[in-house]
């Protein structure tokens, strides 16, 4: 709670599963302090967080298995506080303090 | 956005919207209408009978651990009778299948079903670490995928189980659906999209034989998407990787196309699996032409696609060497003149099965069993043409439409490359080997119910 005090960034909690994580240096859970706008100044949303994940968070190359085509690779999962993106107006959805944005991976075999 | 009621309780907050309608659902309806399209699938089709001992093929992964979950609700709940145990095949891939054992390990006591784990070493004498050894990384998965095959038979028969059940999920089946359009194989098409797939029982007379098991999908109508959505809503104990040796595995282009289809429209997958049962009634010779009512003559051997992942539909190498031999069975209906709604592409096949007849018959005088392994970038080379007969391999007893079944073809290219040492001893000196007991599925391992 103490992280919001900032007002330029929103904390949020961002997870990996499905083999996600294996692209992610097998860190599951990420407590992240993301800037509350974005490039252009407008309210951060996953669009925003998931380009920040690719520059910041990410250290493996094979980007492309995270995003394709600018969005989010399909096959990929995302539920925002536990409710499917598509509910919640996919990529354009605005981060709020405390939200819980988990990718998961249809992708990957047992 | 406010958040929106569930369709069906029209109180709880919508968590899931489903691929299939649109529907939005809460946790809980969703969890509870899962389930009983999978029930509604099982029944319809008539996959279980009371008293039968059925073994999932488990690998910790999603889909297998979302069908014990599944099953082991619905049985209870429906009061089914069968007796459900989990079979776990061992490849022997150090750091690749260690841990999703242990997810199977934890998945037996969870659900309380016997586990057995069947190794590649015990069954056939290589762990795949010791073929990718020999063989390299190119090409292995061929190894993998034609032993993984048969190990559920073999391990049933152990077990003196009947009926294997997999995780293959639509998404699987609409995959080998498309991939096997694009190659032009309706025959195998339409034996890939059946739900029950079983040896003849004319095949083999002794009832313990492992060509004697009968394999069934519950899954597949599911959607990928609903099967990790109901792991996760469920809290499912599953574990997820990449096979070390080919990790590019998933990225498999037909697998791509079936994502993004349904990225653009969600009805899509289904739809490609009700084309795909519609195409196979058109098949000549088609199991699925009687509306599946007799299944039980659909041959489950060379039935499965791909190498890799526990749900096969993964796509590798694997596949490939088959191709040949499914295409020269089109050939084979078309010569007959049983190609009767697929007229297009009948006549340039007949004109390719004359010019090819005369190898052909040259072949099939010789009586070569063999079948010269291709390159994939070799130009077509002369087929058998023959109808495929569904005979038992010579040395292992194995279903299979050749003398000498594709296992034990590969198991004697490798064991003749093997330095010196024997096929029963071989590996015990190595030190890895003693180490990694289980990984190398030299012990089987039993945890009972509790």
């Amino acid at each position: 709670m103490s992280g919001i005090t900032d007002e330029k960034t929103v904390s949020i909690t961002v997870e990996f599963s499905g083999g996600l994580e294996l692209l992610f240096d097998n860190e599951r859970k990420l407590s992240l302090a993301l800037p509350s706008r974005d490039e252009n100044g407008a309210t951060s949303n996953i669009a925003y967080l998931v380009r920040y994940l690719c520059e910041t968070t990410m250290k493996d190359p094979r980007k492309d298995l995270f995003v394709l085509d600018g969005t989010v690779r399909p096959g990929i999962l995302v539920l925002i506080n536990d409710a499917d993106w598509e509910l919640e107006g996919e990529d354009q959805y605005e981060l709020q303090a405390n939200d819980n944005i988990l990718f998961v991976s249809t992708l990957h075999g047992g | 956005m406010p958040p929106t009621p569930c369709a069906l309780c029209k109180t709880n907050r919508a968590l899931i919207l489903r691929p299939k309608d649109h529907s939005k659902l809460c946790k809980a309806c969703f969890i509870s209408v899962f389930e009983t399209e999978i029930h509604h699938t099982i029944t319809t089709n008539n996959l279980f009978h009371r008293g039968e001992k059925i073994a999932i093929g488990a690998s910790g992964g999603k889909d297998s651990t979302v069908l014990a979950a599944v099953l082991k609700t619905l049985n209870e709940r429906y009061d089914y009778g069968v007796e459900l145990i989990l079979l776990s095949i061992d490849e022997g891939i150090k750091g690749y299948r260690d841990d999703s054992l242990e997810t199977v390990k934890r998945n037996a006591q969870q659900y309380e079903m016997p586990l057995t784990i069947l190794g590649y070493s015990e069954l056939y004498g290589w762990t795949m670490d010791q073929v990718v050894e020999q063989v390299g990384k190119k090409g292995n998965c061929t190894y993998c995928g034609v032993f993984r095959r048969q190990a559920l038979d073999r391990g049933a028969a152990r077990l003196g189980v009947k009926h294997v059940v997999t995780g293959h999920n639509a998404d699987d089946v609409a995959e080998t659906v498309l991939m096997n359009l694009l190659r032009g194989d309706l025959p195998r098409l339409s034996r890939t999209t059946s739900i029950i797939t079983s040896t003849p029982s004319a095949v083999s007379t002794d009832p313990n034989s492992h060509t004697n098991v009968k394999r069934s999908k519950p899954l597949k109508y599911a959607y990928e998407k609903e099967i990790v959505l109901y792991a996760h809503h469920r809290n499912l104990d599953y574990f997820s990787t990449e096979c070390i040796y080919s990790p590019e595995a998933f990225r498999g282009s037909a697998r791509a196309l079936i994502k993004n289809l349904e990225r653009v429209r969600p009805s899509a997958i289904l739809d490609v699996v009700r084309s795909g049962e519609d195409m196979a009634k058109l098949v000549p010779g088609s199991d699925e032409g009687c509306g599946g009512v007799c299944s039980s003559s659909v041959p489950a051997a060379e039935e499965e696609e791909g190498g890799c992942g526990s749900s096969n539909g993964r796509t590798a190498g694997g596949e490939m060497a088959n191709m040949e031999q499914h295409l020269s069975q089109n050939e084979a209906a078309a010569e007959n003149g049983l190609e009767v709604e697929i007229t297009s592409t009948g006549k340039s096949r007949a004109t390719q099965t004359q010019q090819r007849g005369n190898t052909a018959k040259e072949s099939l005088q010789n009586g070569s069993s063999k079948k010269s392994k291709k390159g994939k970038g070799e130009p077509p080379a002369p087929r058998k043409v023959t109808k495929q007969v569904m005979g038992q391999c010579k040395r292992c007893g194995y279903l299979s439409s050749q003398e000498i079944c594709k296992a034990c073809v590969l198991l004697e290219g490798l064991n003749k490359n093997r330095p010196k040492n024997s096929i029963e001893v071989g590996y015990d000196e190595s030190q890895e080997t003693e180490v990694n007991g289980v990984t190398n599925g030299l012990q089987k391992t039993h945890i009972a119910a509790e």
